[in-house]
Order: structure tokens, then sequence, then C-alpha cells
């Protein structure tokens, strides 16, 4: 059982995990099609908006490292978006 | 691998400047006419891993100014037959030389020789803007390192964003004990995180840096690991399908399984 957990700890795991977020980070920011994290924020707030006031400034999106239930890592896109009210779809009108 | 190829890293000392040099040993051992070209200004040492910096004459920035032609700036390795040499100004900086005479040279040495390796400065600058200008096919080098592999990443892109598609991956100095004990990047991760081809891996090697005190490729050492390794990639650059060297580099409970089956 020692042998198991120190496999998962090994520093070369912690390598590899650290490789693959610090990447997506300098994929994100490098491409050629500018920002993407920032592409992406606008493209969510379109489509949200067509449901719900959202208060632009307190929206967040980010990339991190996480850890599931069974304790093995992923990595995550979270969008924390802050809304006003839910817009009045019309269904209620008569 | 095309017939033009950049050994490129990123990040400098991960073995670029080795790399050429034994390749372009390798490739003249299988029949080939080869150059190399060191792009590194102002920096040089591809000389120095050769053998060859006492017999400097003139260098790439004397041939794109005129100074001298071509074939006067070309040092031929008479332990290689058929490799040749262009060597780095020292006294000049990368600004000396521009892509668009870059991409005229190496057309001209097309020409005259199957292969044209160019060894690429560390950097992303005009060095590196430089190196690529003219290639078709590129080697990049990294170590197993988070620092080396990130660098790798950032070249992939820039290589890819300048039309470079045909991409290699050379992992290099890589310690099959510290892979094992789980204290070193395992091949197929390195592979995993880049999303490139394996070209092939070098281990660690003690004669490499012998071979560097001295001067003298490694690759005709029969009895280095590290030479066998540059034989075999040598062996895929001219598109022959070799296995890769039996080093147990994957450092799973899978690798030490099918060791254990094999009876090594």
């Amino acid at each position: 059982m020692a042998r198991f957990r120190r496999k998962k700890t090994s520093s070369s795991n912690v390598a590899k995990e650290r490789l693959k977020l610090v990447l997506i980070h300098d994929r994100a920011g490098t491409s050629p099609s500018g920002d993407i994290m920032e592409n992406i924020k606008q493209d969510i707030i379109k489509v949200i908006s067509k449901y719900f006031e959202v208060r632009e400034e307190l929206f967040d999106v980010e990339i991190k490292n996480t850890r599931d239930t069974k304790g093995s890592s992923a990595t995550t896109l979270t969008a924390n978006i802050p809304i006003r009210r839910i817009k009045n779809m019309g269904k209620n009108k008569y | 691998m095309q017939n033009v190829i950049v050994v490129t890293s990123g990040k400098g000392g991960v073995g670029k400047t080795t790399t050429v040099a034994n390749l372009g040993a390798g490739l003249v051992q299988e029949g080939k006419r080869v150059v190399l070209i060191d792009t590194d200004i102002g920096l040089r040492n591809l000389d120095v891993v050769l053998g060859l910096e006492n017999r400097i004459v003139y260098d790439l920035v004397d041939i794109v100014e005129g100074t001298c032609r071509m074939q006067q700036a070309m040092i031929r390795d008479k332990r290689f037959s058929g490799l040749f040499l262009i060597p780095a100004a020292q006294t000049r900086d990368k600004t000396a030389v521009s892509p668009a005479q870059m991409r005229k040279l190496i057309e001209e040495l097309e020409q005259e020789f199957d292969y044209v390796l160019i060894d690429c400065p560390a950097g992303i600058e005009q060095g590196f803007k430089n190196a690529i200008a003219g290639a078709k096919s590129a080697i990049v080098v990294t170590v197993p390192e988070v620092s080396s592999v990130r660098d790798a990443d950032r070249i992939i892109g820039l290589l890819s964003a300048s039309g470079i598609d045909d991409c290699e991956l050379l992992v290099n100095r890589l310690r099959p004990d510290l892979v094992r004990r789980g204290d070193m990047l395992a091949l197929d991760d390195t592979l995993d995180i880049l999303g490139i081809d394996l070209i092939g891996v070098v281990p660690e090697d003690e004669t490499i840096i012998r071979s560097s005190n001295i001067g003298e490729p490694i690759i005709s050492n029969e009895k280095s690991m590290a030479g066998k390794a540059y034989r075999n990639i040598t062996q895929r650059i001219l598109g022959n399908n070799v296995p890769l060297l039996d080093m147990d580099t994957q450092g799973n409970f899978g690798g030490k399984l099918k060791k254990l089956f094999s009876g090594k």
C-alpha cells in the first residue's frame, strides 16, 4: 500500500501535472487567435445572457487542476457567473 | 524527414549542438553528403564539438555578405568523408543574417548536398527565426525536465505557425533509473504532453562528455549507448523503421512486467 501511495505522489507525477497546467495557460495566452480565455468569456456571456442578466464585472473563468472524489487529478475549466436575475422569456404573457 | 532539418529546442544546454554533430556524422556514414550550418552567431560551438575549430577561415556571415564564396567557408571534415561545416561568426550578432539570406543560402546548398542540418541557437528571437527560415523539417530536442518540456511546447507552436509541421521530438539525456524510481518524466508522459511524434531517445551517457572533450562525435563508438541511439535516429531520418533502444523508459508496471517476461 505504501508503495502505491509513493507512486501517486512521485516527483515525476508532480512534474507531469504541473506541466499540463502551465502548458494550457501558455497555449491559451500565445495562440495566434489572441487571448483564448477572453474569447471564451465573451462567448459564454453571449449565451448565458439570452436567459440571465449577468453581472459581467464579476464574471470569472479559469483553468485549474482539481482532484475528483477518487483522488485522481483532472484539469477543469471553471466559470463563476454571478447573475442579477432571470430574464422574462415571455411564457407568462397572455 | 525531409532534406533540410533544423535542430531546435527553445531552452539552451539540452544538446542541440551534440545532436547536430552526431546526426551529421551518422548520415555521412550512411553514404550521404551532408552540410551542417551553425546559426548561433556570437556563441558558436558546433566547430569545437566537431573538433574543427582550428580550421575556420571564413564563416556564415562572410558568405551572406559576399566576403567569400560559399565553398571557401565550408570546412571539410577529414574523418567523415562527405561531411561539411559552415561555422557561425563569433564576433557578430544574430542581426548579421536575415531569414531571406538563409533561405537563399539553403537553396544553393540543397543542389549540392543530400542533407542540410541547421544548428539553432537557444531562444525564440532573431537567431531562431534565421535558423528555421529555410528548414522543411524540425527535430525538437528536450530533456525530461519541466522547464525544457515547456519550452519545447512553445517551439512546436512557433514552428507550426511558421508552416513547419514535419516536426519530431528527440528526448535527450534520459535516465532510466530515475524514471523507474518515479523521479524523472517517463517517455510516454513527455510525448503525451507535447503531442508530437518521437524520432528517438538518447540516454544520459558519460561517453558524450569525453567525446566533446576530444572533439569527436560519439556515433562511431560501437560500445556507447548514446552512439547507438544516434545511429538509430539516423536510420529514422532516412525513413527506416528501427525499434527504440531497450532501456525501460516507461517506468510503469506494464513496462516492468514486459521486461520480466522477456527475460531481460
